[in-house]
């Protein structure tokens, strides 16, 4: 029998073609996420700036009053961005704490059993849908609040009372709700220190306790920033879960006041705005990205700074 | 010489970090048992199977909310059939056809970016461009295309994860008799792959079950049922949380438990089938 | 001349390997004595012994005696951390901690109390000169710890377990990382610290173990196998598997 001589260049042409188009399909999937986070922040943008240029970047940045909807409409949103600024920080100064000390049990202290309940705890509170925490919120923290509000404004005249949905309200579930976040990834943060540290602190005669606070957590730093900024993230861009538990009112931000967020801002009033009012509900839409944009730039800044000291 | 090692010292710092340490542990635990006992609580006494398979209806008397469950199957379907191909095929050219590391850093880097964007402003660009731009208004599709976008990083991070994971000796044994790339790919890689890939998509839905933000001013709320398969995509459509927050605004507690319970549900079932797939397969999760 | 350290019958298990069989040894104060033996015989495992560091693997098993100036380490009601104060331990890999210098010699003395500042300097120069490091990074004491090199980071984390003025300084492998020139620096430096310390080190040299070491004990599979003064061990060992070992026949 005869054998012919087997080619190696095969049928090129039809297989090429598959290769080239699978290789051409990828590389578009790939280039998707960079179009959309050009697209996301072009459209941010474009929808934000023209009332900018028609109110006045002051009028909008830096007053506090917010009447759209009068005669002589004034789109003031100081006082919406302090409230997101002060909520935000006061859920993270309550929220850190606690996050910290449960990803150190979690990491340095807990036995197995007591992490594997901890962790499936943490795990099914970040999946929880963010209404759901609303609807709690408005049902069992609100009324608390409002009898804490009774008994702190029992005497005054002044007071406008608020039921129960005001800012401190919101903090207490945005604090809830940024906890996964802080512990999963503090706790990642301390698996990541080298055992040798704990073990050259114990021979030295320091217990686990002090081991672990002035050792560890100081050589997690860079790990528990990055926690803090992405919980700062996750609060500053939460919305409905604050929704109907902050109030609503445009006010200074002080506890037991009435207040609205950029978020809660936006959400609350975009289904009916018209025209310049719904066009500066996207300015508000604008500073919030770029409030994204920046705590996400200081904390590849401070990452990158951390890295050149120390390691 | 000295100092006997008998005398124990007692610091005060130590055992007041301690207990503060497992108070704020138990704090978690207890914050999630009082999440679903109360739910559990006040959406259980109201439940009954009616409101699974009824339609609101003024002229039949009737309250449910199956038009809000098929409006989230739908989202969940869709959302997930736009964004597995776009996010499997992109972790393949990051793991296996990029060269150029810059350009391979800049796409890590941009999924970085949407992983961290607020729902709302997915919401705003969803309306914006989706429901605007071409003009799709509020309907299921909109709602699936914002979506889709969101869930992107979960699908693609995962993915690169289950591809990272199978051994390098595969890819070359393939080749090695004469594959050719997307044959190997398609026939090897994949396959291994699977139960990272599995549950990526898990985690996706965990999440888009939860979205309400960005579906607000994308889906819309409307409660009705479809009226035909297709056509409902370009219908707007309410799904589950949005349906909770409008019986919330409107003081509807009862309706809104009975929603919250079937949510706390669907995320259990959702949990535990993530976590079984991650131990049976040995994968790591990439939240 | 006083017993420092005694053990008496110490037997250890992982589970259930018998890693310490029946080792009866006495270590003598304000001397150097060297844990020999190949990979695997235990030498290690009874150094943490001496310590308590066994204590914070899993599944650890101890029964017999170990004492401390004659007082039982592993009773009850011992604190460990007492403990480690007068017994310290320096490890194979140089691990400073991230931290600078100065930090990482004063984290000892701080731990157990010392707060002022003065009172930290004096120590903090005391202890650096005493590992012969302090001439070396005089005038950088604030920087990172981590810039140093291999053999200055090992006399670094010596300093930082004399900082606390323990009578007994534990060495595991304290070398075998470093390049031959630090070596030779630190075994002058143990040489010097044996007057006022007692010493105890773990080597798999035995030529570091001939020169520098007052005392031998050959470790084999858990067992003690032979102890005694450094100069009869080597010249005239008394039990064949310790001859074996030290011509080279294995290990």
């Amino acid at each position: 029998m005869e054998k012919g001589i087997v080619s190696i260049l095969g049928h090129r042409k039809t297989k090429s073609t598959v290769e080239k188009a699978a290789s051409v399909i990828f590389t578009c999937c790939a280039v998707v996420s960079i179009v959309a986070v050009i697209s996301i922040t072009g459209y941010m943008f474009i929808s934000g700036t023209p009332a900018i240029f028609k109110v006045g970047i002051t009028e909008i940045l830096f007053s506090q009053v917010w009447s759209p909807t009068a005669s002589n409409p004034q789109f003031g949103i100081l006082n919406i961005i302090l409230t997101s600024i002060v909520g935000v920080f006061l859920a993270i100064c309550i929220g850190v704490p606690i996050g910290i000390l449960t990803a150190v049990n979690l990491a340095e202290i807990a036995n197995p059993k007591v992490r594997k309940i901890v962790k499936s705890a943490v795990e099914l509170l970040a999946g929880i849908p963010s209404v759901v925490y609303g609807l709690l919120g408005i049902l069992i923290i609100c009324p608390l609040m409002y009898q804490l509000e009774l008994l702190i404004f029992a005497n005054s005249t002044t007071h406008q009372f608020t039921g129960g949905s005001n800012l401190i309200s919101a903090i207490l579930v945005l604090t809830i709700m940024i906890l996964p976040t802080l512990i999963n990834i503090t706790e990642t943060a301390l698996n990541t220190v080298p055992d040798d540290y704990r073990k050259s602190s114990l021979a030295l005669g320091a217990s686990q306790i002090q081991t672990i606070f002035k050792v560890v957590l100081p050589a997690a730093k860079n790990g528990i920033m990055s926690a803090i900024v992405l919980g700062v993230g996750r609060a500053i861009g939460e919305a409905m879960a604050i929704l109907l538990v902050a109030g609503n009112s445009v006010n200074v931000p002080l506890p037991f006041n009435s207040v609205r967020f950029l978020t809660t801002g936006i959400v609350s009033e975009m289904g009916y705005a018209a025209g310049l009012h719904r066009e500066v509900l996207f300015t508000i839409g604008l500073v919030l990205f770029v409030f994204i944009i920046a705590i996400n730039l200081i904390l590849t800044f401070i990452l990158k700074g951390g890295n050149q000291d120390g390691k | 010489m000295e100092n006997s090692i008998f005398d124990k010292k007692s610091r005060l710092s130590d055992k007041v970090l301690y207990s503060l340490i497992q108070l704020c542990t138990l704090f978690s635990v207890v914050l999630l048992v009082v999440i679903i006992g109360y739910i559990c609580y006040r959406g259980i006494p109201d439940f009954s199977f009616s409101y699974l398979i009824n339609t609101p209806s003024i002229i039949n008397d009737t309250i449910g909310i199956l038009p809000n469950i098929i409006n989230t199957l739908y989202m969940i379907v869709l959302t997930l059939l736009i964004a597995c191909p776009i996010g499997i095929g992109g972790a393949i050219y990051l793991n296996e056809y990029a060269t150029n590391k810059k350009f391979v850093s800049v796409i890590s880097f941009t999924t970085e970016v949407l992983a961290g964007i607020p729902s709302i402003i997915y919401g705003l660009f969803g309306m914006l461009f989706f429901g605007g731009v071409l003009k799709l208004s509020y309907s299921i599709l909109t709602g699936a295309l914002t979506l889709a976008i969101m869930i992107l990083p979960i699908i693609s991070r995962n993915t690169q994860v289950a591809l990272e994971a199978v051994p390098k000796s595969y890819r070359e044994a393939a080749l090695g008799i004469g594959a050719t790339k997307w044959y190997m790919i398609r026939t090897v890689l994949l396959p291994s792959a699977i139960p990272g890939i599995l549950t990526g998509i898990i985690l996706s839905m965990g999440r888009i079950i939860a979205e309400s933000a960005a579906l607000l001013f994308t889906a819309g709320s409307a409660h009705i049922l479809p009226v035909g398969l297709f056509d409902h995509l370009f219908m707007s459509g309410g799904t589950l949380t949005i349906e909770l927050y409008l019986c919330m605004s409107e003081g509807n507690f009862q309706e809104a438990f009975v929603i919250a319970f079937i949510l706390i549900i669907i995320v259990l079932a959702l949990n535990f089938t993530a976590k079984w797939i991650s131990k049976k397969f040995d994968v790591n999760k990439v939240v | 001349m006083s017993i420092k350290i005694q053990a008496k019958d110490l037997n250890l298990y992982y589970g259930e390997k018998h890693a310490l069989k029946n080792v009866n040894l006495d270590i003598e104060e304000n001397k150097i004595t060297a844990f020999i033996g190949p990979s695997g015989c235990g030498k290690s495992t009874f150094l943490k012994t001496l310590n308590r560091m066994n204590d914070y693997v899993k599944n650890i098993k101890i029964t017999g005696n170990v004492s401390l100036d004659e007082e039982d380490i592993y009773d009850s009601r011992v604190d460990t951390t007492i403990l480690r104060k007068k017994v310290g331990m320096v490890f194979q890999q140089p691990n400073p901690f991230p931290m600078s210098i100065y930090d990482n010699v004063a984290y000892g003395p701080r731990i157990h109390g010392i707060k002022n500042k003065k009172q930290l300097d004096e120590i903090v120069e005391k202890s650096l000169k005493a590992a012969a490091l302090y001439d070396e990074v005089a005038d950088r004491l604030h920087t990172s710890a981590l810039g140093l090199s291999g053999g200055q980071q090992q006399r670094l984390c010596i300093a930082r377990c004399l900082a606390v003025e323990p009578d007994v300084i534990l060495l595991d492998e304290p070398t075998s990382a470093l390049d031959p020139i630090s070596t030779l620096k630190i075994e002058e430096l143990l040489m010097e610290l044996k007057e006022k310390y007692t010493i105890a080190i773990v080597t798999h040299n035995m030529q570091q173990a001939s020169r520098i070491a007052d005392y031998t004990a050959f470790f084999l599979v858990g067992e003690m196998v032979e102890y005694g003064k450094t100069k009869d061990l080597f010249s005239l060992p008394k039990d064949k598997r310790t001859e074996d070992y030290i011509t080279g026949r294995f290990g």
